[in-house]
């Protein structure tokens, strides 16, 4: 066997950790990988190429930016962001945690598209995140700001992914099914499937549990006119 | 019929004007960036049907402008339009005069695109679908961004070229983090041909004690996370780890479940997907959408959630796949 191509995966870790541009990261591990195995430069032109055109669905995310630009235009975060800031029971938590449930059931119901990054983190989620913490701590400092908007964000992909394996024709689970017969094993989607759900219901619990320990401690470290729910402000 | 390859060319047009309003104001590189990726989204069908057809020049042409994009990014020749959309007084007001009416539009790409991914296979004239059943989602996904940019244009009572403008800053907002994804999946593609795959799932089974049940499953749930890790995709990760070590050991030597071990080593990879630059739609295009200063902030606020996840995945193969 040949090993030499691993040294496309070393030109990976090694350019990330040099904190260099991942676009170039990227192109030089598949030149370094392509070259190891002894491919021509014609042939690895011809080889990025074709992958690069039948994966272009992930780019078709910017069809909702025009919407979500002009909304945003017409003060749609800013609106977001004063009525989450009016509604008083609503905490940081309670609004992440209600956001992580309802993103895993509409994945796990086969929705996967209705919510994400550009459709509902940047212009709703975020927005409205911030308003609850600002309302929680008014003199929010900007690491604060930035924490709160990176948990929403991580929120939206830890509701995806550990929603959409339930779904019985997510691509996943198809695949999982198309590996096993083509080796002569023999399932039933459906229960590679159910075998998703303790995971799913682990991954909503350990992260509530975080989304409330990121809530205690900015109830610590911002400080707060309404003690956020169990908040020690000891120290 | 509506097929992908319209919404594709719709992307074109979307690239082709972004490229354009770069162009007037003088900003080429943005300008060169968004033109190349109009011109592979306008002749992508094209450029698969040479390359089936063994005609190799366009996806050559293709290879060519990848290493374009990656020059312009990598030299820093891309700009970010300082955020000027309107002032911020303007934006209150304006929000103040519309209110709840803002989020209807915002709402629209939801429920449009659910409603048809579920109920479009029923939309037909005659015998004839209006939706292709392929890629169903995404047609819906460009169908459903089309109506709510007529709701939003009503809403707003804005212009077209304000919507044009509007998506032109937020495309260069997010800059190359936008394009990552395709970058990554032609690498996969490279790695799969150069035999990445194989030589890992052949240097993993050389050191680990193959008679040991708890040593095999935390190799291929390990083996998972750190291959999708590298990857940035669970699903490139899962047919070499499968079959490197759970086909042959755990379900072949140790009789483990296979529908129970599949399903958990798959959910493995994904917490891997949490941990890595490299799944750049899920981590970097957040990171550049919410424009947060750190560009692996997203990475940081979920790598606890991921560890934790992970740790009760292991518990829960050892437990369901050996009842």
């Amino acid at each position: 066997m040949n090993y030499w191509p691993l040294l496309g995966v070393a030109t990976v870790v090694l350019g990330f950790l040099l904190r260099l541009n991942a676009m170039i990261v990227v192109i030089a591990s598949g030149v370094v990988s392509g070259l190891a195995a002894g491919l021509s430069i014609p042939d690895l032109l011809a080889l990025l190429g074709e992958s690069f055109v039948s994966n272009r669905s992930p780019l078709l995310i910017i069809l909702t930016l025009p919407v979500i630009g002009l909304l945003e235009y017409a003060g749609l975060r800013e609106h977001a962001q004063a009525w989450i800031a009016r509604l008083r029971g609503l905490t940081l938590a309670r609004l992440l945690i209600a956001y992580l449930g309802l993103r895993q059931l509409l994945s796990m119901i086969g929705l996967q598209h209705v919510c994400g990054h550009p459709q509902t983190v940047r212009p709703l989620l975020a927005p409205m995140a911030e308003g609850a913490a600002e309302r929680q701590h008014p003199a929010l400092s900007d690491s604060a700001r930035e924490e709160v908007k990176a948990l929403a964000a991580a929120t939206d992909n830890v509701g995806l992914f550990f929603g959409e394996d339930v779904f019985v024709a997510i691509g996943a689970v198809l695949l999982i099914q198309g590996f096993y017969a083509r080796s002569g094993i023999a399932l039933e989607p459906i229960s590679i499937a159910l075998w998703a759900i303790p995971t799913a219901l682990a991954a909503f619990a350990i992260h509530a549990l975080r989304i409330l320990a990121v809530q205690r401690r900015l109830a610590r470290s911002e400080g707060s006119i309404t003690p956020a729910d169990g908040a020690h402000v000891d120290r | 019929m509506l097929t992908v390859s319209h919404v594709y060319y719709l992307a074109a047009l979307l690239l082709a004007a972004a490229a354009w309003l770069n162009l007037r104001e003088r900003h080429y590189g943005n300008a060169l960036f968004w033109g190349i990726l109009a011109a592979v989204f306008a002749g992508g069908d094209a450029v698969l049907s040479a390359h089936q057809a063994g005609n190799r020049w366009p996806a050559q042409c293709v290879g060519v402008g990848m290493l374009v994009l990656a020059l312009l990014a990598g030299t820093g020749r891309l700009r970010r339009v300082e955020a000027a959309t309107g002032e911020l007084a303007e934006r209150r007001a304006s929000a103040n005069r519309l209110g709840h009416r803002l989020f209807g539009p915002a709402l629209l790409i939801a429920v449009i695109t659910g409603a048809l991914a579920l109920g479009g296979k029923w939309l037909k004239i005659g015998d004839i679908a209006l939706l292709s059943a392929q890629n169903s989602t995404l047609v819906a996904l460009a169908i459903a961004c089309s109506i709510a940019l007529i709701a939003a244009l009503r809403v707003t009572r804005a212009p077209v070229s304000r919507a044009l403008s509007e998506h032109r800053r937020l495309l260069d907002t997010m800059g190359w983090a936008a394009v990552l994804p395709m970058l990554l999946a032609a690498l996969g593609a490279v790695f799969l041909s150069t035999g990445v795959g194989d030589a890992i799932a052949a240097v993993t089974t050389a050191v680990i004690p193959v008679d040991s049940r708890v040593a095999c499953v935390l190799a291929y749930a390990v083996g998972m996370l750190v291959f999708t890790m590298i990857m940035g995709n669970a699903f490139a990760a899962f047919p070499v780890m499968t079959g490197g070590i759970a086909l042959p050991l755990l379900i072949g030597s140790h009789g483990a479940d296979a529908a129970a071990l599949g399903a958990l080593g798959m959910l493995s990879g994904y917490c891997g997907t949490l941990l890595t630059p490299m799944a750049a739609n899920f981590n970097m295009v957040p990171s550049a959408l919410l424009e947060l200063k750190n560009p692996y902030g997203v990475i940081l606020a979920q790598w606890p959630t991921a560890l934790a996840l992970f740790a009760a995945n292991i518990a829960f193969m050892l437990l369901f796949a050996f009842r």
